[in-house]
C-alpha cells in the first residue's frame, strides 16, 4: 500500500524544516528557484530542497509516492489525480498558483509561410490566424494530417492549443494530430520536420527561433489572458499532516513571486534561471518571456505582449477555483473524463484559496474577497473587493469573447460545437498509425 | 489475449542498465525484446513495434509521450494502460523507488505482467548498487590518494616519517571528528595556498 504521508524531515543542523520539490526547468519555474535562493523559504523557517526532473509523469510518481514533499505542477495534475484520471486515484490539492500564461504556440517556417499567405501575420490576433491556418488546412489535398505537439496531456498547453484550434473550426482530434513531445526536443523535432507546430512554455518556444526553425503563431496570454498555468501541487493527506510547513511554504512563495514580478530584479532572475542547475539556457533568451517582448520570428522586431507571463501582479498566485472548473470543463470536452456533477465537485475543491487565505492572513498581502470569479468577463482593469485594500483585476478575457460562468459549467460544455467524446473501454479506436512521423 | 509471447520494448539511455535488464528478461524467457533509443521519432517506433510492456527508465524525458498513448491516445490502435486497477499500487510504487516506470497494453493480466516489472525493478536496484559501489570505491581511491599526498607534505615540512605522519593525520581526525580524508584534503588545500 501507499506510504503514509510523514510530516517532514526536520535538520539536525539547524532548526529549519526540509521541504522536498520537484520541479522541470522552465522559465516559470521562478517562484520555487527564487524562495530556495534569495531567502525567502529561510525567512519562513524552511529549507527548500529542490530536485530537477525531465517528465511531469515522473514529477507526478514522486510526490504520489512521498519521494517529494510538493512539486510545481500543471494546473491540471492536481485534478487528473484526484478524479483518477489515466493514472491511480490520490487527492491531491493545489493550494497556491505559481503561474499564468508563459506559453507560446510555434510553427515551423514551411507551415507559417503558408499561413501569411492566408492572411497569418506575426503579432495578430489568435483569431485572425487560427483562421488562416484552418484555410491552410483546408486547402491541403488529402495527405496526412498536420502534427502539432504539447507537453502533456493534463496540461494548459493541450487545452489552449485545442481551444485555439477549435475556435478556427479546426477539430483537434480529426483534422490534425495532436501528439506528445518533451520540450527540449520541441526545437529538433521541428527542424526535422516530424512536426509542424507545438504548445509549449518558455524559453522553448523563443529558442525554437533563435534556431530558425521556428515561428510564433499565438500566446497563451492571447488565446486567455491571466490564464491559469502552474501551481504548487502536493498530495492531501501530506498537506494535512504539515498544515505549518505548507503555510510557510505558501508565504515563502507568495514573496517570491512578488521578488520575481519586480523588474528591478530581473537581471538577477534571469541570471538564476540560467544557472546549469536549473534551465542551463542563456540569460539573454530567458529575459524575453520575463519583459513579455517576445522575438516571433528570426530578424524581427520583438512583439509586446501584456500579461505574457506573470507570478504575483493581480493576484496571480491565487488559487480561484472558477479556474479549476475551466480546466475541468476542458477535461470533459475532450473527452478525458465524462461529466458528473461529483467530479466536478472533487475538481473545484482541489484548488485551495481557503489554505492560501489562511496561510497569508495578517501579512498585508493583497487577497481577493472571492474565491471564484467569471473568468473572461472583463475587458478592461477593474479594481475588486480584497479586504481592505484594492486589488485590480482584468483585462482577462478569452479571444473569442466567450464568457465562463464558473455556476453554468455544464451549459459552458454544451456550448462548444467541437467536442470530442469519451472512448470506452470497447470502443473502437479510429487510429491510423501509419501517419505518425 | 491469448498467450502468445510478450514483446517488451526498453527505452534507456544508459546502454549498461538496459543490458542488464535485456539479460534478465531473457533469462526469464522473453525473447523478443528492443532497446530503443531517446529521438524525437520515438513515437513512430513504439507505433511500429507495437510492444506489449514499456519498460522505461524515470529520468527519461520521453515518459510523457507514453503517458499520451496510456491516456486511451488515438494514436495507437492498442490503448496503453499502465496499472489502473489500484491493487497494483505496490508494484508501482516499487518501480518508482527502483528508478523504473512501465506500460502495459491494456487487457494484458497482471500475472504476466508481474514478472516483468519485479524483474525491471531487482535489475534496476542491482544497478544502483553497483553505481554505488563504483562510486564508494572511486571516492575511497581519491581518498587515500589525498592521504598519500598530505603525509609527503608533512614529511617534507616538518621532517617526519611516513609512520608519523599518519598517525599525526589520524590523532587531528579523531580530535576534530573527521575522516582522515577530510583533514588529509584541509591540510593539502592549505599547502597549496601557502605556495607548497
Amino acid at each position: 500500500m501507499m506510504s503514509q504521508a510523514s510530516p517532514s524531515r526536520g535538520d539536525a543542523s539547524d532548526s529549519r524544516t526540509v521541504v522536498c520539490a520537484g520541479f522541470i526547468p522552465l522559465t516559470d519555474c521562478a517562484p520555487l528557484v527564487v524562495a530556495a535562493h534569495k531567502g525567502f523559504a529561510a525567512d519562513e523557517g524552511l529549507t527548500l530542497e529542490l530536485h530537477r526532473e525531465t517528465s511531469w509523469a515522473t514529477i507526478r510518481d514522486r510526490v504520489v509516492f512521498g519521494h517529494f514533499d510538493v512539486a510545481q505542477m500543471l494546473a491540471p495534475m492536481p485534478l487528473a489525480r484526484s478524479l483518477g484520471i489515466g493514472h491511480i486515484k490520490v487527492p491531491m490539492i493545489a493550494p497556491c498558483a505559481l503561474s499564468q500564461g508563459g506559453n507560446a504556440i510555434t510553427v515551423s517556417a514551411d507551415l507559417w509561410q503558408r499561413m501569411e499567405g492566408a492572411g497569418a501575420r506575426l503579432g495578430a490576433a489568435p483569431g485572425t490566424n487560427g483562421a488562416a491556418l484552418a484555410a491552410v488546412i483546408k486547402a491541403r489535398d488529402r495527405s496526412e494530417p498536420l502534427v502539432f505537439a504539447m507537453v502533456y496531456p493534463f496540461s494548459g498547453h493541450n487545452y489552449e492549443l485545442r481551444y485555439w484550434l477549435a475556435a478556427a473550426g479546426i477539430h483537434p482530434d480529426r483534422d490534425v494530430r495532436l501528439i506528445v513531445v518533451p520540450p527540449p526536443m520541441m526545437g529538433a523535432a521541428l527542424a526535422a520536420g516530424q512536426i509542424d507546430g507545438f504548445c509549449v512554455g518558455e524559453p522553448w518556444s523563443s529558442l525554437a527561433v533563435d534556431e530558425g526553425s521556428g515561428r510564433i503563431a499565438a500566446t497563451k496570454a492571447d488565446i486567455w489572458r491571466q490564464s491559469p498555468e502552474k501551481v504548487l501541487g502536493c498530495r492531501r493527506d501530506w498537506a494535512d499532516a504539515n498544515a505549518d510547513t505548507l503555510a510557510a511554504l505558501i508565504r515563502a512563495l507568495h514573496a517570491a513571486a512578488r521578488w520575481a514580478d519586480d523588474p528591478g530584479n530581473r537581471d538577477a532572475l534571469c541570471a538564476l534561471l540560467a544557472h546549469p542547475d536549473h534551465l542551463n539556457v542563456p540569460a539573454g533568451v530567458i529575459g524575453r518571456a520575463l519583459t513579455g517582448r517576445l522575438i516571433a520570428a528570426p530578424g524581427t522586431e520583438p512583439l509586446e505582449i501584456p500579461d505574457f507571463l506573470a507570478f504575483h501582479r493581480h493576484a496571480a498566485s491565487f488559487p480561484w477555483r472558477s479556474h479549476a472548473l475551466w480546466i475541468y470543463s476542458q477535461m470533459v470536452r475532450w473527452g478525458q473524463v465524462p461529466f458528473s456533477a461529483e467530479g466536478m465537485r472533487a475538481a473545484a475543491d482541489t484548488y485551495r484559496p481557503d489554505l492560501y487565505r489562511a496561510a497569508l492572513a495578517g501579512t498585508g498581502a493583497v487577497i481577493p474577497n472571492a474565491s471564484a470569479k467569471v473568468e473572461g468577463a472583463l475587458t478592461r482593469a477593474e479594481p475588486v473587493a480584497a479586504g481592505d485594500k484594492t486589488l485590480t483585476l482584468g483585462p482577462d478575457g478569452f479571444f473569442d469573447e466567450r464568457i465562463f460562468d464558473p455556476a453554468e459549467v455544464e451549459a459552458y460544455i454544451a456550448s462548444f460545437a467541437i467536442h470530442t467524446e469519451p472512448l470506452d473501454g470497447d470502443a473502437v479506436r479510429p487510429a491510423d498509425p501509419s501517419g505518425i512521423r | 489475449m491469448s498467450q502468445r509471447p510478450l514483446r517488451v520494448a526498453i527505452i534507456d539511455d544508459n546502454h549498461i542498465r538496459a543490458t542488464i535488464l535485456m539479460d534478465g528478461l531473457r533469462e526469464a524467457g522473453i525473447t523478443d525484446i528492443t532497446v530503443l533509443e531517446e529521438t524525437p521519432g520515438l513515437l513512430k517506433r513504439i507505433v511500429d513495434i507495437d510492444p506489449d510492456v514499456v519498460i522505461i527508465d524515470l529520468e527519461n524525458p520521453s515518459r510523457d509521450v507514453l503517458e499520451q498513448m496510456f491516456q486511451v491516445s488515438r494514436l495507437v490502435s492498442r490503448p496503453v494502460a499502465m496499472f489502473v486497477d489500484q491493487s497494483e499500487t505496490g508494484m508501482i510504487e516499487a518501480a518508482v523507488d527502483a528508478g523504473v516506470s512501465a506500460y502495459v497494453v491494456d487487457g494484458l493480466k497482471k500475472e504476466r505482467v508481474k514478472p516483468i516489472v519485479d524483474m525491471a525493478v531487482s535489475r534496476f536496484n542491482a544497478f544502483s548498487r553497483l553505481h554505488r559501489e563504483l562510486h564508494e570505491a572511486r571516492t575511497e581511491l581519491s581518498g587515500r590518494k589525498v592521504i598519500d599526498r598530505a603525509k609527503g607534505i608533512l614529511m617534507r615540512q616538518r621532517a617526519m616519517s611516513e609512520e608519523e605522519a599518519y598517525a599525526t593525520l589520524r590523532r587531528a581526525a579523531m580530535n576534530e571528528n573527521r575522516k582522515i580524508a577530510e583533514i588529509a584534503e584541509s591540510l593539502v588545500t592549505a599547502a597549496r595556498l601557502l605556495g607548497e
